[in-house]
């Protein structure tokens, strides 16, 4: 495989200085405390295979600019598809007059360019020839037919996109960044007399085409077959509160809803977090380390700077259960006199940024995971979550268990359906009785809030909680 | 300014360069939108957005490629449709790929444009919102706050134009306006939600969404976890709406065709309690889901899905349509960024007999009146059916709302779920999410809370 980075290293300016100046003056002229131009450039492709068949080849192009102004509290924003100055010098004045600011003079700006390096990328994924892509979700679909009769169905997705923005304001701010994710995941279902079940696998990294050097398809594929084929035999889930043992990786979104969101300081600054004023509080068991990490090479939910132009950072959030403190965005920052924290994200050019998680991470603890599934005499062992969702307020989070066994007198048992666990966050952290010494990433995740998605991580060692309850269906 | 024949013209063009072995079809699509947020009875942010968008789809020798792009810039159109004939070359040929061919059905004239959403000002639209969180915070002393209070509106065309000789655009306008209520009872933070959309800003109902947010957010005040049993579910319009949506999104013709849905070669067979028929119907010009042409430029019509508890039909696109033999039902959705494929449109669900939604709860013995449901993404299996979600309500006992409960789940299957209705209301509401629906009552589903 070849190593290209100079298609990345030569890529043009989005915007040259003279215009970015001429925005900002707009966006301040009748004397509004702050103006913002962000500027996106994203180009995606990807393959998809369904039945049997390559059914979709896509690519797709976006480039705009979005523009921010803020006078007192209120925020005007305006975006535009057309990068020309004087479309986006009208973007400014538009979002000048949405944000109501009167007065008037001129500011001029100092830019000052922020010093960051977009993350390297080996292998440019538009280098890479369509057919090759094409290869890869076939080569899933065969292996994972191949690996049961029962297995009827497969979809595969292969998925790349490059994103580049820059991002200068009022307060001098200039910055840049180049982006490149690239994902791929196997869906496979089984067909057998309970009916039909379902298997999933997927990864993605903030990297190029190198994805493939570090996770094989055939794997992938065998992965989610196997998935597919364990549930064929699964019983349905107990219901009520029992101790849960999560693996390491996927239990990740456990801490992304239980506690991530409730840490976000928009969310904490409107009192609606159950962990509004109570940073330096015991808030967790102290076996709970919790970490946001935008900086983690290679991560899925990494970036050089935010959609702010702040560098990313590493964030201790809780340690040793104690609540250290929340995730900032520029707009929550500046009200409180603070810093933001690299965390301002926005979906795309025709959003608002907001606070954001970027890679959320308990740190491993000392116990082996062996020890921590022999502690329990009767419960459950999740090994792969999905997705959740967590009422920041009430601190209620739910999220479903997509590959879950019976632990009966310390040792994992019987395969279960797939059900929702539920639990209330501030107390679930108080019951995490043990945490393993193993780690790993989990799969690429999209997190939604207030309708925009973003790509973040997360990540957990084997953890045991002595009270969650299974939605089930078996009394 | 949202010109539909001028989008069309834009797709048409594209659509002539089609050459005598390729099929071409290019959506284009133009909006304009509103977006308000008000907090402290201050505007925390007003957006002004303009967009426009095109999807190509080309199809040579049996191979499919798409491409799109946010812009009808000329320039980016050209390279748009190279990139859309560059995806098909390396695509899999398929005998039945292709665009919708004309199937001489009448297409139902309906008209969603209001001025209004256009010619009001900013700050008539700002005092929506301002005046929606004023009521919420004034509707009771244990209303703690509002998270946010917004009105949103949008004015949109999309132009569809085909090789095939389809030559279709429509334009619409909407409005909505939603609030978040926090409740506070000193140990916990209960929260209470509530939307309105309509066609236009003065039909939005205020009043009714501030009162909904704050009964929901001081009715759930002390909410337990309650302990495991079976229950029935008393789901009002707006809640029936989701888990109807959710059972009629597996009926799609990808999901029967590959194989991924649990009611897979079941037409004929009865698969619901007889009191239930739901109908895709975007001709109904009441329905908020109504439109003259689907995604694909074919004239709407209604679907049968299920009458009187029997599987009487699937919702197809062209390409599965062709598959399956039925031909497309008209049920194509899209947007300009993807391709087409089949969907639900407008779902009606007819009324029963069951009475209004009071009366629905003096009929229940052990129950719970639901006032949301969460994790419906990782909790709803499409495929098995699987279904566990998140649920926080009133309890109902012996026909009388009881203590409110939270932290917990409710469990069944989406093939359970319509054998289990035990009761339709006659309440049938149109919905601004495109569902009209009545109360229904779903019986013998696993409430999951403490261990008894």
């Amino acid at each position: 495989m070849s190593t290209d980075t100079s298609s990345q290293a030569s890529s043009d300016a989005l915007i040259d200085d003279e215009t970015i100046r001429r925005v900002l003056d707009a966006g301040l002229a009748s004397g509004a405390d702050f103006a913002e131009l962000f500027v996106e450039d994203v180009s995606r492709s990807g393959v998809s295979l369904d039945d049997g068949r390559v059914e979709n080849l896509s690519s797709s192009r976006d480039i705009g600019a979005g523009i921010r102004v803020i006078s007192g509290e209120t925020t005007g924003f305006a975006h535009t598809a057309d990068l020309s100055p004087d479309r986006l010098v009208a973007a400014a004045q538009a979002a000048a007059d949405a944000a109501n600011s009167d007065g008037g003079g001129t500011v001029t700006v100092e830019l000052e360019k922020v010093d960051s390096a977009p993350a390297p990328v080996e292998v440019d994924p538009s280098s890479i020839d369509k057919a090759t892509k094409v290869g890869l979700v076939r080569r899933a679909d065969e292996v994972a037919r191949a690996h049961d009769d029962a297995i009827t169905q497969v979809s595969a997705r292969y998925a790349d996109n490059r994103r580049r923005i820059l991002v200068a304001n009022s307060d001098g701010v200039l910055a840049t960044d180049d982006q490149t994710r690239t994902n791929f995941a196997v869906t496979a279902v089984a067909s057998g007399d309970s009916g039909l079940q379902t298997g999933y696998e997927s990864v993605g990294l903030s990297v190029g085409f190198e994805l493939f050097d570090r996770y094989d398809v055939d794997e992938l594929a065998t992965n989610a077959a196997t998935r597919a084929m364990t549930k064929l035999d699964a019983r349905p889930a107990p219901s009520g509160t029992h101790t849960v043992v999560i693996g390491p990786g996927s239990g990740g979104v456990l801490f992304h809803e239980a506690c991530g969101h409730g840490l976000e300081a928009d969310l904490v600054g409107k009192g609606a977090s159950a962990f509004a004023g109570r940073v330096g509080e015991q808030v967790a068991s102290p076996l709970v380390t919790l970490i946001d990490d935008g900086t983690m090479t290679g991560e899925w939910g990494n970036y050089a700077v935010d959609d702010e132009g702040q560098p990313a950072s590493s964030n201790v959030l809780i340690k040793d259960g104690i609540l250290v403190d929340y995730m900032w965005d520029g707009n929550r920052a500046r009200k409180e006199g603070r810093r933001s924290s690299g965390n301002g994200r926005r979906q795309s050019y025709r959003h608002l940024p907001m606070v954001r998680m970027t890679n959320t991470y308990l740190a491993p603890g000392d116990q082996t995971p062996e020890e921590i599934i022999a502690g329990v005499d009767n419960g459950v062992y999740v090994a792969k979550l999905g997705g959740g969702q967590v009422n920041t307020a009430s601190g209620d989070f739910v999220f479903g268990m997509t590959e879950a066994y019976l632990i009966e007198d310390g040792q994992i048992t019987a395969p279960l359906r797939e059900g929702q666990l539920i639990g209330n966050g501030p107390k679930v952290l108080q019951q995490i009785d043990a945490v393993g010494n193993d780690f790993e990433m989990g799969p690429p995740g999209t997190c939604g809030k207030d309708g925009q998605g973003v790509p973040v991580g997360d990540g957990v060692p084997t953890l045991r909680v002595t009270e969650l309850t299974i939605g089930g269906t078996a009394a | 300014m949202i010109d539909p024949d001028q989008l069309l013209g834009v797709a048409s063009g594209l659509v002539e360069q089609a050459e005598s072995n390729e099929q071409i079809e290019v959506a284009c699509g133009h909006g304009v939108s509103t977006s308000v947020r008000v907090y402290g009875g201050e505007v925390e942010s007003f957006t002004n957005a303009e967009s426009h968008g095109v999807g190509i789809r080309v199809i040579r020798d049996g191979r499919e490629g798409f491409a799109s792009a946010g812009t009808l810039d000329s320039a980016v159109l050209a390279q748009t449709l190279a990139d859309a004939r560059d995806n098909a070359t390396y695509a899999e040929p398929d005998p039945e790929a292709g665009i919708a061919e004309p199937d001489g059905v009448e297409a139902v004239e309906i008209d969603h444009w209001h001025d209004d959403v256009i010619t009001m000002s900013p700050q008539d639209k700002i005092d929506i919102a301002v005046e929606l969180e004023r009521q919420v915070l004034a509707g009771d002393d244990r209303i703690s706050g509002v998270r946010v209070s917004s009105y949103g509106d949008s004015a949109s065309g999309f132009a569809l134009a085909s090789s095939a000789g389809i030559r279709a655009s429509s334009r619409g306008t909407s409005a909505s306006t939603s609030v978040q209520a926090l409740a506070d009872d000193g140990d916990r933070t209960q929260t209470g939600g509530a939307y309105d959309g309509a066609r236009r800003p003065r039909d939005l109902d205020v009043g009714w969404v501030a009162d909904r947010a704050v009964s929901r957010a001081v009715d759930l005040i002390g909410a337990s976890k309650p302990t495991s049993r079976k229950v029935s579910l008393v789901l009002d319009p707006h809640l029936a709406a989701t888990v109807v949506g959710l059972i009629s999104g597996t009926l799609t013709g990808d999901r029967i065709i590959k194989k991924r849905s649990p009611f897979v070669d079941r037409v004929g067979e009865t698969i619901a309690t007889p009191a239930l028929t739901v109908i895709d119907d975007p001709t109904d010009p009441e329905s908020f889901g109504a439109d003259s042409f689907d995604g694909e430029g074919l004239a709407c019509r209604p679907n049968p899905l299920i009458v009187d508890g029997k599987l009487t039909g699937y919702l197809y696109d062209a390409y599965h349509g062709r598959r399956a033999g039925s031909g497309s039902t008209g049920s194509a959705v899209r947007g300009t960024r993807g391709l087409p494929g089949p969907g639900i449109q407008a779902l009606s669900v007819a009324a029963g007999d069951g009475g209004s939604l009071d009366e629905l709860i003096a009929g229940v013995d052990e129950g719970v009146l639901v006032f949301s449901l969460a994790g419906l993404h990782s909790g709803v299996n499409a495929v098995s059916g699987d279904f566990s979600v998140g649920v926080e309500g009133r309890r109902i006992v012996d026909g009388q709302l009881a203590e409110p409960i939270g932290e917990c789940t409710v469990g069944s299957t989406l093939q359970r779920l319509l054998l289990d209705v035990t009761a339709v209301g006659s309440d049938r509401t149109h919905l601004p999410n495109g569902v009209s629906t009545p109360s229904l009552v779903v019986g013998d589903v696993m409430l999951s809370g403490a261990s008894t």
